[in-house]
Parts: structure tokens; C-alpha cells; sequence
């Protein structure tokens, strides 16, 4: 399947994953809100230039907010980690390499430890700022404390899963 | 003039970066407080759709209790039919008066519109839900909510065929109250913690206030009609340095698993909200 291709599909099952099941949870507790739909923008390939990757994670946002009803909630983070991840990328793996020889981020093309390590800083960029929009919104320190720590714990819990569930081998670049 | 074309290409991911920043900041304040945002109303049809098929769907899993509330309501709403109605406070009737009147002369202050929910969000701080019926089917903004069991939320925006509903579960929402016991007068406001309760504030300590006792809506509400059930106390916070309480509320409404609502619309909103800010602009 082409990159293209298998992206759209990524696009529309992350959204509705997020849409129709994890916020579907009835929540157990006020600051447990799982978020799993950012992994799409994680996944995107390396050789994507800046310009598209921001245009991408804004309407991937926007078409998750949506069907929140909250316009611009989720795009403003999904637009910082698009920007934040090729500096990211930069200083975590050897760019000759990886680069050149593999599609997308994942654990088997960067390295178990680089790969966490990029996962859990986008992850906790993600919700720093999405918290922060609600925080600024409504003031609540403890809340915002409280809730950054315990969204990135389980957004992180679910991205180790779907790794485990989906291990996606890393795919060498082919000269077509 | 070159160097700004120079400085706009070395800089081009950073300045996109921030103008999309910027826009969504933009689209988050102004959703927030207006409701109408630029495309808005095209893409609430298109998201309407795609929540309609996928809460059809949904809605089998359901059937059982959505079938023994609405049973419970039938058989409320027999008991209460007459409290639809109004006695009018004058000794004679408009001829000119548009608006319904029976037999006995009682004028129809609430007409009350079903509706099918078919988008609903409880995790987020404003929570909102979104009803297969619209102003082509006679919803107006303002309009109040109800579900089976009590009260669900007030109407913010309406497109053609799909409406929008502030849930209770809004930082902003706001509904006058009272406690059934004693008429004691409050407000219902939820702290975005707990989807299970909300908070009653502003209820005076001179009433005598137990765990269990029901809280309804008050006669103050234009879009309420008096005396729908909003929840029970659950608990009770005195603040020592004011003579009111904080009453913590449990809702009777299951925002967890709320499938029909009705739309309840008075005839006399508009005139009571005119009348009552009437006073403010001079």
C-alpha cells in the first residue's frame, strides 16, 4: 500500500477512534481523558517537508474538533507537535542513516529508547498545551497539574499498547 | 523590499507555524463565545450525519432502558398533563392573541418538540450535544431541554436539520433553581469535575436542607418551565464566612447514556427576555 494511501486510512480511523470509542469512556475520574488520535501525527514519514506536516496536523485538529464542538481546541496542539517533531527527529537519530533508509518513525526504525523518548515528549508537548488552552480558559492550577500528568500517563499506556498491537515493521526506502 | 521576501522564505515555517496557531486561538475564543464560527454551520450538517448513522447504531445497545424511561415518562406525563397549561393572570384574552388556546380558555405556554440525540460529550470541560432536528422543525436558540429523568441543557445554535445543545456539563451554563421542599432559590452551575454532580449555589442558610432532598427548576427561569427535576443533594458545603450554601447536586439525568430529549419552547420567551432587559439599557 502506498504511504499516501495508508495515511488517509490512518487519518479517518484515528479520528474516529477518538470520536466514537475513547470518548465514548464513561469517564472514571475528572482528569483521566483518553487521547489516543495525536499518534497520527507522530506516524507521519520523515521526508515530509515542513509546510504540508503544519497544513496536515491543522485540519487533522480541526476535524477532530468538529465533532467535539470545540473549534480549534485540538488544532492548536496538533499544529505545535507538527512543528516541534522534525527538530525533535533532528536531534534524536542519526540523520544520514534513518532517515534515508526508512519511511516513518517507529520503534524498529529508530531504536527502542529514541522512539520512547520522542513518543513521551510530543506526548507531554500535546497535552501541556491542550490542558493549557483549557486552564486559561477556566483557571484551576491544581487541575491543570493534575490533569497533564495523569492524560499524558494514559496516553502513553495507550501507545504502547496499539505499538504491541500493531508492530508496524519498518519498511527500507525503495528508489521507486 | 527583497529583504522582506528573503526574510519570509528563511522564516516561512515559523511564520506558517504562527499564523496557524493564531487562527486556531482565533476559531477556540470565538466558538466559545458566539457559536458562530465562519463554516460552522456547513460542517454541523456533515458531522450531523456521520454522528446521526453511528447513533443508530449505538442506540440498540440500549433499547432495554431506553424503553423503561420513556415508559417511566408516559406514565409521569399522564399523571402531570394538565401543568402544561396556564392559567392567564388577566380577567379577559387578547382577541388578538395568536397563540393557542383550548376550550377552557387556558393559553399553551410550552410546547414540548421530541427530538433524537445523536452527538454527545461528557469528558470535555464544555460539553455539548448535538439533536436530529432543527429550525426547519421549529427549534429556536434559547429553547430548554429535557430528557426522560430531568434536565438536560439549553439550545445554542440551530442549523436547518441539526441543532446544538450547552449541556448542563458547561463551565458556562447557568439555570435558576430551587429546592422543592421550600422554594429556597438558587443557581446550578457545574466546576468541570465530576459529570455526576453539579453545584447549587447561592442557597440561603435560613432553609432547612437535607442529603436526598430534590432540587427543580424555579419559576425565575424564561426557558424553563418551573418544577422539572434537576437532581438530588448530595451533599451539603457551608461556607462560614457567607449565609449561603454550596450544595453539591446529583443529576438526574444520565449524561452517560441519554438517547431522546425534548425540546421545550415558550411562547413567551421573548417578550418576558425583553421585558426583563429592558431595564438595563437605560
Amino acid at each position: 500500500m502506498s504511504t499516501l494511501i495508508k495515511n488517509i486510512l490512518r487519518f479517518i480511523l484515528f479520528i474516529g477512534i477518538q470520536v466514537f470509542i475513547l470518548n465514548q469512556i464513561p469517564p472514571l475520574h475528572q482528569f483521566v481523558v483518553p487521547y489516543l488520535y495525536f499518534l497520527f501525527i507522530l506516524w507521519l514519514p520523515f521526508n515530509l517537508p515542513r509546510f504540508p506536516l503544519l497544513v496536515i496536523a491543522f485540519a487533522f485538529g480541526l476535524s477532530l474538533d468538529y465533532f467535539t464542538g470545540t473549534m480549534g481546541l485540538h488544532a492548536a496542539p496538533c499544529v505545535l507537535i507538527a512543528y516541534v517533531k522534525p527538530f525533535l527527529l533532528n536531534l534524536l537519530i542519526p540523520q544520514e542513516t534513518t532517515e534515508q533508509s526508512y519511511i516513518e518513525p517507529s520503534l524498529s526504525s529508530m531504536g527502542w529508547a529514541p522512539y520512547s523518548l520522542y513518543v513521551a515528549l510530543l506526548t507531554f508537548i500535546h497535552h501541556f498545551y491542550l490542558v493549557l488552552l483549557e486552564w486559561l480558559q477556566f483557571g484551576d492550577f491544581v487541575y491543570f497539574l493534575g490533569k497533564v500528568t495523569a492524560t499524558t500517563a494514559i496516553s502513553l499506556l495507550l501507545i504502547f499498547v496499539t505499538e504491541m498491537l500493531f508492530s508496524r515493521n519498518a519498511k527500507f526506502r525503495t528508489n521507486q | 523590499m527583497k529583504n522582506i521576501f528573503l526574510f519570509i522564505r528563511q522564516y516561512f515555517n515559523l511564520i506558517s507555524f504562527l499564523l496557524l496557531q493564531v487562527l486556531s486561538i482565533l476559531l477556540l475564543t470565538s466558538a466559545s463565545k458566539t457559536h458562530e464560527t465562519f463554516f460552522a454551520g456547513a460542517t454541523n450538517e456533515v458531522t450531523g450525519k456521520i454522528n446521526s448513522r453511528y447513533s443508530n447504531l449505538r442506540s440498540y445497545f440500549s433499547l432495554q432502558e431506553t424503553n423503561r424511561l420513556l415508559a417511566l415518562e408516559n406514565a409521569a406525563l399522564r399523571n402531570a398533563l394538565p401543568a402544561n397549561f396556564q392559567i392567564p393572570d388577566s380577567s379577559f384574552i387578547n382577541a388578538k392573541d395568536s397563540s393557542l388556546t383550548d376550550s377552557l380558555g387556558r393559553v399553551r405556554k410550552y410546547t414540548f418538540l421530541p427530538a433524537k440525540v445523536i452527538g454527545n460529550t461528557y469528558t470535555l470541560q464544555n460539553n455539548y450535544l448535538t439533536l436530529e432536528r432543527g429550525s426547519l422543525q421549529g427549534i429556536k436558540k434559547g429553547m430548554s431541554v429535557v430528557g426522560p429523568s430531568g434536565i438536560v441543557g439549553v439550545v445554542v445554535e440551530s442549523t436547518d436539520n441539526i441543532s446544538k445543545v450547552m449541556s448542563l456539563l458547561h463551565r458556562n451554563s447557568k439555570v435558576s433553581a430551587m429546592l422543592k421542599k421550600d422554594n429556597a432559590a438558587g443557581s446550578i452551575e457545574w466546576d468541570g469535575t465530576d459529570p455526576h454532580y453539579l453545584i447549587l449555589k447561592n442557597v440561603s442558610k435560613s432553609s432547612k436542607i437535607i442529603k436526598g432532598d430534590s432540587v427543580v427548576t424555579s419559576n425565575y427561569s424564561a426557558n424553563f418551565p418551573s418544577n422539572l427535576l434537576i437532581g438530588t443533594v448530595a451533599s451539603i458545603i457551608a461556607d462560614p464566612s457567607s449565609n449561603f450554601y454550596t450544595l453539591k447536586v446529583r443529576t438526574a439525568t444520565n449524561f452517560f447514556t441519554i438517547q431522546y430529549v425534548d425540546v421545550i419552547g415558550n411562547s413567551r420567551y421573548n417578550e418576558q427576555l425583553n421585558i426583563e432587559n429592558s431595564g438595563k439599557n437605560q
